[in-house]
């Protein structure tokens, strides 16, 4: 199963301390040997992104940064997981990294899981499966 | 809220506090199982480490085994009390040490006994402290050692496909035998006896060099590549635990490439694998039958596994692989480009599968190829290729080849033929839902036999 963890927080963006990155750069690299995590990334702060909303029917393009927004996004990975259980256990373990390295931040750490149509992996008819 | 650490659950659940038991914490069924699956997948997380980091105390990874394991039973036993720990990861270190530790010292009593000079225990305990931080730097070298020792080739094919599915990937024995569909104590049994079998062969605890690197790494990749198969050949409806197999063989396929990561052939194997995963959404109807690639929905096709496909392969290709797996690859990524069936670039498949021939001398390689030079060059020239391999003893039963013969017959609309070779395939095929493909197949030419010569130009001859 995939899953996507997505880092949001409402506090004002800070810059994580080198202790928080050194820390989570450890875990991406076990991640990453592990051959659990596929892709992460930090996103930059919303006053350098924008919205493209519908409402009323209309189409229109806001710059950021967006005063009604309580809770952005800071960064997302995309794992390839066994189940749910890893998917949180991996959460949990990146946010005490955070508690422990970053004292007083507050965020959450969303997991979901992907979309897959049918996945259920039966043969086709296919010589070269089997050559 | 929902617990993260389990503590809330374990307090709803808390047993007496006279006397804390198991059984009776068993007895809120879904919360005990919810914190055992809690568990078995930090477990699987912390597994690696803790085995190598064992190995590393220990040089016996058989030993160190049995250590990990008994680590895991003290986790399933004091977190349904506890709540699991803020920090699995250093518990499940901690109490894997401690055992570890415990075992050096009888071993030392044991040996001064004997009069043996033991290793100094003081030494011991002073490594410890280096142990964590130094897995921290590379787990890779001591994770590689301990997968050339899982996959040595003095172990069955079996018994390696079971050690590596244990030790790498963390499945249990229970899990190992429902993915392979064999009974628990037979799975155990292999595993028992494997692990002797390393106990007694007195194998250094080390990292092949050289030449014997090559060999011991085909063994590990031969394993992996059966385990991959194992789940890509599983049936829907059968226990999830086999499709899940190919998951399990695609993460050692990327744990190898990143600890071996200049060897061709593993980034080959990598790439085969991401690259026919990546159609497993596509492979299969709602009702679970079969899709043939050239019917298949690309859109369901998994474009990040196929990025990752051809980002392994194209980084096989740089070291200068061009070895089974990397040819095999080689083959499933010109499908994965093509964005549509008639894009397929044929003209290169039959060259790759020239190629492919050219190292490993096997009749189902040249049916292949004979079906990559039908296409490329017109059912003709892939009959006659195909009709040379009838009399070949290995294809005698194998169903694929009166299937495709059959195929080639339909499209030069020699109906008749076509029929005969679709019931000969039928009656050699081994599961049901090709035999009925097959049938199916028969009496499409049946019916295009009668209905002849209207049906022909409906067929299009490519």
């Amino acid at each position: 199963m995939r899953f996507m963890s997505i880092v949001t927080s409402s506090q004002p963006p800070a810059p994580p301390t080198p202790q928080l990155l050194e820390a989570v750069h450890k875990l991406a690299d076990r991640e990453i040997k592990a051959g659990r995590m596929l892709d992460s990334g930090g996103l930059m702060p919303v006053s350098t992104g924008a919205q493209v909303r519908i409402a009323d029917g209309k189409v229109s393009v806001i710059d950021g940064p967006f005063v009604e927004s309580k809770e952005m996004i800071g960064g997302y990975a995309i794992f390839e997981l066994r189940d749910k259980e890893e998917a949180v256990a991996l959460a949990v373990e990146f946010m005490q990294l955070h508690k422990e390295h970053m004292p007083g931040w507050e965020g959450t750490c969303e997991v979901r899981a992907y979309a897959m149509p049918h996945w259920d992996g039966v043969c086709e008819v296919d010589a070269r499966a089997r050559a | 809220m929902r617990c993260l650490t389990g503590t809330a659950c374990a307090r709803s659940m808390r047993a007496p506090a006279h006397e804390p038991s198991i059984e009776q914490a068993r007895s809120a069924v879904m919360t005990v199982a919810e914190i055992d699956r809690t568990i078995l997948a930090v477990w699987r997380i912390e597994q690696p480490r803790l085995l190598t980091g064992l190995s590393r105390m220990l040089r016996d990874v058989p030993l160190a085994e049995d250590l990990a394991q008994e680590t895991l039973v003290a986790a399933l036993e004091h977190w349904p009390m506890s709540g699991v720990p803020e920090k699995p990861g250093a518990w499940l270190m901690a109490v894997a040490k401690r055992r570890a530790l415990d075992h050096l010292r009888r071993r030392k009593m044991l040996a001064e006994k004997h009069d043996v000079i033991a290793r100094d225990m003081a030494q011991e305990q002073q490594a410890m402290p280096d142990l964590e931080s130094a897995l921290d730097d590379d787990i890779g070298d001591e994770w590689l050692r301990l997968i050339f020792t899982a996959c040595h080739p003095l172990l069955s094919r079996e018994a390696r496909a079971a050690l590596a599915l244990r030790m790498i990937c963390g499945l249990t024995t229970e899990e190992i035998a429902r993915a392979f569909l064999v009974p628990e104590a037979t799975v155990a049994q292999r595993i028992v006896r494997a692990k002797r079998t390393l106990s007694e062969s007195g194998l250094a605890y080390e990292t092949p060099r050289g030449e014997q690197l090559l060999e011991r790494l085909a063994s590990v990749l031969k394993v992996v590549y059966l385990i991959f198969n194992e789940g890509y050949t599983a049936a829907r409806g059968e226990d999830w635990l086999r499709p899940q197999l190919c998951n399990e063989a695609l993460r050692m396929g990327r744990v190898l490439t990143q600890i071996a990561p200049q060897e061709g052939e593993a980034h080959g194997l990598l790439a085969l694998m991401e690259l026919n995963a990546s159609r497993a959404a596509a492979r299969t109807d709602r009702a679970g039958d079969p899709i043939l690639l050239m019917d298949q929905n690309r859109a369901r096709w998994d474009q990040l596994q196929i990025r990752r496909g051809m980002l392994a392969l194209s980084r096989a290709r740089e070291l200068g692989g061009a070895g089974f797996y990397v040819l095999q690859a080689a083959i499933v990524a010109c499908h994965a480009q093509a964005r549509k069936p008639e894009e397929t670039d044929w003209r290169r498949i039959a060259g790759l599968y020239a190629d492919l021939a050219g190292l490993v001398a096997s009749p189902v390689i040249e049916l292949n190829r004979a079906v990559a030079v039908a296409m490329a060059e017109g059912p003709g020239a892939g009959l006659a290729m195909v009709d040379r391999l009838t009399h070949e003893p290995v294809l005698k039963t194998y169903h694929l080849l009166p299937c495709v013969r059959g195929d080639l017959l339909q499209r030069l609309g020699r109906h008749e033929e076509a029929r005969a070779a679709f019931e000969a395939a039928a009656a050699l095929a081994g599961n049901q839902r090709e035999q009925q493909l097959m049938r199916r197949r028969a009496a499409e030419a049946g019916a295009a036999m009668s209905s002849w010569p209207a049906a022909e130009s409906s067929t299009p001859q490519r």
